[in-house]
């Protein structure tokens, strides 16, 4: 198996702040990776430097062998690397067709119509012409993923799927990925909701204040070993993992 | 009867000030940019054509034909250059990146071609009008204007409603950032939404130019009603501005009709009083839907 996505010593800054601090993580080809941590651990950062939305200030990331450090965010997503935002970030002058249009302005060529994500939505046809707004939290992330997957992507970044939505609908958008895995898809996502990471990643990486605390597999590891990870103190309750 | 006929003649007038708006409002709406050197850009236009028109023995009603495309090239290259870094830096220094610009151009317009008045002969275009009635007459000229400035209008709200480039300037105006991760280069559709603005602005130069006399320091004076006009119909609103237009013309012609020194202040009072009582205008819309 070889690494889609290998990222090598990077480190990003906000300002003063570091917000990712020599990360080195590396995506096999048909995985779900998920990165956990804390409130302001990097995840997002992690994520969306990835996306290509800001620069690192040292290390590489290199995306099917070849380094796209320095490439620009427009290229990267038509190489296939496309970023569903945290807070959906739909556009909402326009309605949920154009949204999903826009999503196709650097499609690549796959299995992902405007089409086939009407069919996976069966709601979302009836209410093309409707704006966004309109649409309930989890409607809304439907669009956000639907917008994403039309550019057909080989590498789909998932920044906090799960945020202010509540636990069901988080499960059934957390169905769909077994679909996308299937047509190829690699998943890189990002979340809090540490139960529902394990559930669906093969690979799990822990950041804390933007290092590294734990990278492999969610088998090998006891829960308070993740939960030590996660808030950087060692817990005497051993018996849950936080939520 | 009188009044009827200050209407109508509002409501022409209406259309040259809704045509020099119209690229004002298309670059606040996509970049919330504000163009200080808007009328200083038409008056531009104008000159082009004062040079363009001898020189090439083309028509000034059909000048348009060489001066709107240049200009919409020039508005690329102005929004990729000068525009784009100011923007990066900090939107507020758009402000002053335009006022420069507006004083630059003015002074090398008066530089080059003095402080004359110009203005293009059309012909009987000018003089022509067909009567309505004993009272009422329509000239040929500002019916011209009013209707390229409402095909104009209705051309754009169509282009950014249907067409896939507008639908991009949209997205860009709705959410920058979430534009980009779909792979739009944000900067190139500022670039194009400023081209089609100064395309326009071009169009209202040479209207000017057709309706009365220019000079290098006529634009300011131009954009302050372009201004009033945006306002008054709602930020980043097209039918409003078209509307807005309309509004300030027949605000101007009525004035005049009350006194002849109420006419250049009619507009302003307008302005003043949709500003106190509708700050969002008579049209209020969000972004360009």
């Amino acid at each position: 198996m070889s690494a889609l996505l290998e990222l090598e010593d990077l480190s990003v800054c906000h300002g003063q702040l570091t917000a990712v601090d020599h990360v080195s993580l590396a995506v096999e080809a048909g995985q779900v990776l998920a990165v956990i941590g804390a409130n302001g651990a990097g995840k997002s950062t992690l994520l969306r430097t990835i996306a290509g939305l800001h620069r690192p200030v040292s290390g590489t990331i290199r995306y099917d062998g070849t380094d796209i450090t320095n490439i620009p965010i427009q290229r990267r997503v038509a190489d296939g690397i496309v970023l569903v935002p945290e807070g959906r970030r739909l556009f909402p002058s326009l309605s949920v067709e154009e949204n999903l249009l826009v999503g196709t302005y650097r499609s690549r060529q796959g299995p992902f119509s405007l089409s086939r994500i009407y069919e996976m939505f069966p709601w979302m046809a009836s209410r093309r012409k409707e704006h966004t707004g309109q649409l309930s939290g989890g409607q809304q992330q439907a669009v956000a993923i639907g917008r994403a997957l039309v550019a057909n992507p080989r590498l789909l970044l998932l920044d906090e799927l799960s945020l202010g939505l509540a636990p069901i609908v988080v499960r059934q958008i957390y169905a769909m990925l077994p679909e996308l895995l299937n047509s190829g898809i690699t998943v890189l996502l990002v979340e809090q909701d540490v139960s529902q990471a394990l559930s669906v990643a093969q690979r799990i990486h822990c950041l804390l204040e933007g290092r590294t605390t734990l990278s492999g597999k969610p088998s090998q590891f006891h829960p308070s070993q993740i939960e030590e990870a996660y808030f950087g103190v060692r817990s005497s309750n051993h018996s849950d993992i936080p939520g | 009867m009188i009044w009827l006929n200050a209407l109508v003649q509002g409501i022409m007038l209406g259309g040259l000030y809704a045509l020099f708006a119209c690229g004002l409002s298309l670059l606040f709406g996509v970049m919330e940019v504000i163009n200080l050197a808007h009328g200083d850009m038409a008056v531009a236009a104008g000159y082009l054509a004062v040079v363009l028109i001898p020189a090439t023995h083309i028509g000034a009603l059909w000048s348009f034909v060489i001066v709107v495309p240049i200009f919409a090239v020039g508005g690329y290259l102005l929004q990729r250059t000068l525009l784009q870094r100011s923007l990066d830096v900090d939107p507020l220094i758009t402000l002053l990146v335009t006022f420069g610009l507006s004083i630059v151009l003015e002074n090398v317009l008066l530089e080059v071609f003095s402080a004359d008045s110009h203005s293009f002969a059309v012909g009987s275009l000018v003089t022509g009008a067909f009567k309505l009635n004993a009272q009422i007459s329509i000239g040929y000229l500002p019916l011209l204007i009013l209707a390229v400035a409402v095909v104009v209008l209705i051309g754009l709200q169509l282009l950014l409603s249907y067409s896939k480039t507008g639908r991009l300037i949209r997205a860009v105006a709705d959410d920058r950032e979430a534009s980009q991760i779909t792979g739009i280069d944000y900067r190139h559709i500022f670039g194009l939404a400023a081209s089609i603005a100064l395309g326009t602005v071009a169009l209202a130069g040479l209207a000017l130019g057709m309706y009365s006399q220019f000079n290098p320091t006529t634009g300011p004076s131009y954009l302050i009603y372009a201004f009033e006009a945006v306002v008054v119909g709602g930020l980043g609103s097209l039918w409003g501005t078209l509307l807005g237009g309309v509004v300030l013309g027949i605000a101007t012609t009525v004035g005049f009709q009350l006194s002849p020194n109420f006419g250049a202040l009619g507009p302003h009072l307008v302005f003043l009083a949709v500003l106190a009582f509708l700050p969002r205008g008579l049209l209020p819309k969000k972004a360009l839907a």
